[in-house]
């Protein structure tokens, strides 16, 4: 569905990203994992279109999206869930998911049911100040904001950042619920041990290059994944 | 859907409340003495122009989160266009005596025929075009200046308002300008008075209220939501695929548009037209408005630029007048004591209200609110 090509990606003047090719196939859940500067969030802001690559092609479904405008980029069915949830705080939670629907033009109702129905929190809070929800409520907002543009693919940044465990393992089950739902997933994540069980496919990520790849169980067993990110 | 039957409601009883309002002004201006409450009439024209005007940079300041200070300049590019298109040709000749007349050969009312229906027509033509042309100015000026943030927007917009203002006032423009001299004799609010019925602070009320209609309107819709995205958080406003470049102008030029209307207002209130007085203090003055009434609150706005037009035309008036009881001269109050007033004001507001009157409520979320406390407090019997 999506597909990378040798992308190099230049951030204040470092080169962040060095050329890396991979692929997101259509229905799954991918992960990338890496450490702390690894490029992850780079890659993610990039495909967003937030971020313009130096050199190298992203495709989606065989069409050439690289460097468009972000809100090209959604409108071809792309979105991110930004890192640090990123909400609007002085908007209600209903304000948030429409403003998730911007550039769609048709009705909303069906897609807002689906949403409550998949976060029925954010339907009992939907009139509150999302500045006013709890860390986990938020991080269940921005995913249900940005599944009210209704994505191909959801991208997200570190859902886990800053959550509880039993928060943590709610969000995943709901990650793999929308996906069962037909959305591909393409997520990146710290909280490697989660991310590895959740995920079809895997990319471990060191220092802007993709040193490793494999399905989640393949690389649960990898001997150098487990020493360098499962402890 | 109980909620948006409530806004409905909420939305109906603010027009009911604005028509009150139209017919009470009209009501005031023809019992009241016009002569002993001269400024009380002044103070209701005033504020109604600065409502609208404060409105305008309440959508961009408050809404879209962009601090700009150009709202004088604009202002100005209203009410010099208002006031060119609409000088009767006839006065042309007394108004520009120093250039010899003036290159703009004709008069808005006089192209629709004269009369009633000219000038009505010909009036509202000038304002739209007043403010066009300022959106348009605003256009010209977003280009570089919108790439800026926060305090460096603000004092760029203040520069290029002023650079407006030394244009305007630049010699060589004198033909169409009259240079620094006022441009007057065109229609103000006193030449919508009827013989018997005086209407010109109703007509000062209805345009503000239909023009600050339309912003409310504009603030509701999807594009209300996207400026205030912008100004929550402009990285999840992108990622929603909300186009900030575009979405900033629009907000710069629509809050233009109104400014300049607000100018074109400002000179039929003032019947007269000068560069000289649309100086930064009058964008201050805006900005105080905004800041009591409350930021992202445009009834905030209204209801502060009332007071606040109130307390420096009339209330406030004696601190600038010196003042013996008996022989003891009463200190400190002399000219421009009352700015120092004012300033002491602001530096209250903004340090220990922040929210102004208003915060970021409307009226009608006031009604709703004390409703939903006492439908609690019911429920809690």
């Amino acid at each position: 569905m999506l597909k990378i090509d040798d992308l190099r990606v230049n951030y204040g003047g470092i080169e962040a990203v060095k050329g890396i090719d991979f692929e997101v196939p259509e229905g799954k859940i991918v992960t990338l994992i890496g450490a702390n500067g690894a490029g992850k969030s780079t890659i993610l802001r990039t495909i967003a279109g937030l971020v313009k690559p130096a050199t190298g092609r992203i495709r989606l479904q065989a069409e050439d999206i690289t460097a468009l405008s972000p809100d090209r980029i959604v409108s071809k069915g792309i979105t991110l869930v930004p890192e640090g949830r990123h909400v609007f705080p002085d908007l209600t939670v209903l304000e948030n998911l429409k403003i998730g629907a911007y550039l769609r033009t048709d009705s909303l109702d069906h897609d807002l049911e689906w949403v409550y129905s998949l976060f029925p929190r954010l339907k009992e809070r939907s009139w509150q100040a999302a500045g006013t929800l709890s860390g986990g409520e938020q991080q269940m907002l921005a995913v249900g904001r940005a599944l009210m543009s209704r994505p191909k693919l959801m991208m997200m940044d570190e859902p886990s950042l800053g959550l509880a465990p039993l928060v943590v393992k709610d969000i995943f089950s709901i990650i793999k619920k929308i996906n069962d739902q037909g959305v591909t997933i393409l997520l990146i994540e710290q909280n490697a041990n989660m991310a590895l069980h959740t995920a079809d496919l895997a990319y471990v990520l060191e220092t802007g290059r993709i040193t490793l790849s494999g399905t989640g169980e393949e690389l649960l067993r990898n001997e150098a994944v487990k020493k360098a990110y499962l402890g | 859907m109980i909620q948006e039957k409530k806004s409905k409601k909420g939305a109906f009883i603010a027009l009911v409340c604005v028509v009150v309002l139209l017919l009470l002004s009209i009501v005031l201006e023809n019992t009241l003495d016009p002569i002993k409450n001269t400024t009380f009439f002044t103070v209701l024209r005033k504020g109604a122009v600065y409502a609208l005007v404060a409105s305008s940079m309440n959508l961009l300041n408050g809404f879209t989160g962009l601090f700009s200070l150009g709202q004088a300049g604009f202002m100005l590019v209203g009410a010099y266009t208002y006031a060119i298109l609409t000088i009767p040709s006839a006065s042309r000749e007394s108004v520009y005596y120093l250039y010899g007349g003036s290159v703009v050969n004709f008069s808005l009312p006089e192209l629709f025929g004269g009369g009633a229906f000219g000038l009505i027509f010909g009036v509202l033509l000038a304002l739209i075009l007043a403010g066009l042309v300022a959106a348009g100015v605003a256009w010209l000026i977003g280009l570089p200046v919108l790439r800026l943030k926060s305090d460096y927007l603000a004092i760029a917009t203040l520069g290029f308002a002023e650079i407006i203002r030394a244009v305007l006032q630049w010699d060589k423009l004198g033909p169409v300008t009259n240079g620094a001299n006022a441009l007057k004799s065109f229609p103000t609010f006193s030449s919508f008075n009827l013989p018997g019925l005086r209407l010109s602070i109703f007509m000062a009320f209805l345009l503000a209220a239909i023009c600050i209609a339309v912003i409310l309107l504009l603030i509701n819709s999807s594009y209300g939501r996207a400026f205030k995205a912008i100004r929550e958080d402009e990285i999840a406003a992108e990622a929603m695929g909300i186009n900030l470049a575009k979405h900033k102008r629009l907000s710069f030029c629509i809050s233009s548009f109104f400014a300049g209307v607000g100018g074109g207002m400002f000179a039929m209130f003032a019947n007269q037209a000068q560069a000289k007085t649309f100086t930064t203090a009058m964008t201050y003055e805006i900005l105080l408005i905004v800041v009591i009434g409350g930021i992202g609150s445009i009834s905030g706005s209204c209801i502060a630029s009332f007071l606040y037009v109130a307390a420096s035309e009339w209330w406030l008036r004696f601190l600038d007048t010196e003042m013996y009881i008996g022989t003891f001269k009463v200190p400190l109050l002399r000219n421009g004591f009352r700015m120092v007033v004012f300033s002491v004001v602001i530096m209250i507001v903004v340090l220990f209200f922040r929210k102004g009157i208003m915060g970021d409520k409307e009226l009608p979320d006031l009604l709703r609110k004390r409703k939903a406390k006492a439908a609690g407090r019911e429920g809690a019997k």
